[in-house]
């Protein structure tokens, strides 16, 4: 397989681009399992990768599947993102349980019946 | 390179689901982790990377590596619908130590952990295990079986210095029914985990997330 890794062999520059020279997505958290979904459809004159989390993002999809359909690392995918967020475009459904603490006890007994039913 | 505009190849999820969860499967290479991931998802696993670059998110961070250096993490990640609003992510994760670095980025608020072991490289693990320890990240250990010299559990349990209260499990990696037992294992032992912490406590690692 020799598949082109994302970001791998992608200069900074290009990088830069694609984010209008940001390196940080501001105060929109996105979680790499924070769910995303479309408000809009794609409109002319967009950019290319924003056009494209709309498209994918018509059902709720977290944002490292967004990363990896997009090609790009994790960190760019959340600056996208958030130019989607602030412009309303995009919602996003953020995990439940905080960071900081144990999973809830009920969280895991949704996790076990749902693993024991596969 | 893939197009950026075309559609994902997968099915799409419910548009109920709201709440996305993490475990994390951390391994050295070749140890069956993708091989996991795949037995027990829905999706093809699909492969993505985080980079701590000059264009990466949180340049602070950066402080202490070199300047023009890039960190960068492959992983792949398979998912898991449980039932119309909780979707389980299933990170296969390299141990190597630039992954910890990212830790905080990726994997904050991650259920817990597996560690996968070849048990005829024991020591490839040895990281990891104390990685997630310093992390405060509930693990069990999950010895993939190469059909090598068996070993027994206490053997792997002294090589590994785990705790008593760390699950160990054996599994067939390329086994559905073998995978999501070692996973439901380590949601038994998360509920253990929780029973047995004071009310609201925090986790050991406070450190937010970027």
């Amino acid at each position: 397989m020799s598949r082109v890794r994302p970001g791998r062999d992608d200069s900074p520059d290009r990088l830069y681009t694609l984010t209008g020279g940001r390196s940080s997505s501001g105060s929109t958290a996105f979680d790499v399992v924070t769910l995303v979904v479309a408000e809009s459809d794609p409109v002319p004159g967009m950019q290319s990768e924003h056009a494209a989390i709309l498209r994918m993002c018509r059902f709720p999809t977290a944002v490292v599947e967004v990363a990896a359909g997009l090609g790009l690392p994790v960190s760019i995918t959340r600056i996208l993102l958030a130019d989607l967020h602030d412009t309303g475009r995009i919602s996003a459904r953020h995990p439940r349980p905080t960071s900081y603490r144990l999973p809830d006890h009920d969280i895991l007994e949704q996790v076990l019946v749902g693993l024991r039913n596969l | 390179m893939d197009s950026v505009t075309s559609e994902p190849q997968h099915r799409t999820l419910s548009s109920t689901a709201d709440n996305g969860l993490k475990i994390v499967v951390v391994g050295g290479f070749g140890v069956g982790k993708t091989t996991l991931v795949r037995s027990v998802s829905e999706i093809r696993p699909l492969n993505t990377e985080e980079t701590m670059s000059q264009a990466g998110e949180g340049i602070d961070d950066t402080v202490g590596v070199a300047a023009k250096t890039a960190t960068t993490v492959a992983f792949d990640f398979g998912r898991i619908s449980l039932d119309e609003r909780n979707v389980l992510y299933l990170f296969g994760a390299p141990g190597q130590e630039r992954f910890w670095f990212l830790w905080d980025r990726l994997f904050s608020g991650t259920l817990g952990a597996v560690v996968l072991v070849d048990t005829r490289r024991i020591a490839d693990s040895w990281y990891a295990v104390d990685r997630l320890e310093h992390h405060g990240t509930p693990f069990v250990v999950a010895c993939n079986d190469f059909g090598g010299a068996a070993h027994g559990p206490e053997a792997i349990r002294e090589a590994l210095d785990l705790a008593d209260e760390v699950p160990l499990v054996f599994c067939d990696a390329r086994s559905r029914e073998s995978s999501k037992q070692v996973l439901i294992a380590l949601v038994e032992h998360l509920k253990n985990v929780v029973a047995a912490a004071p009310e609201g406590a925090p986790r050991p690692i406070p450190e937010p997330a970027p």
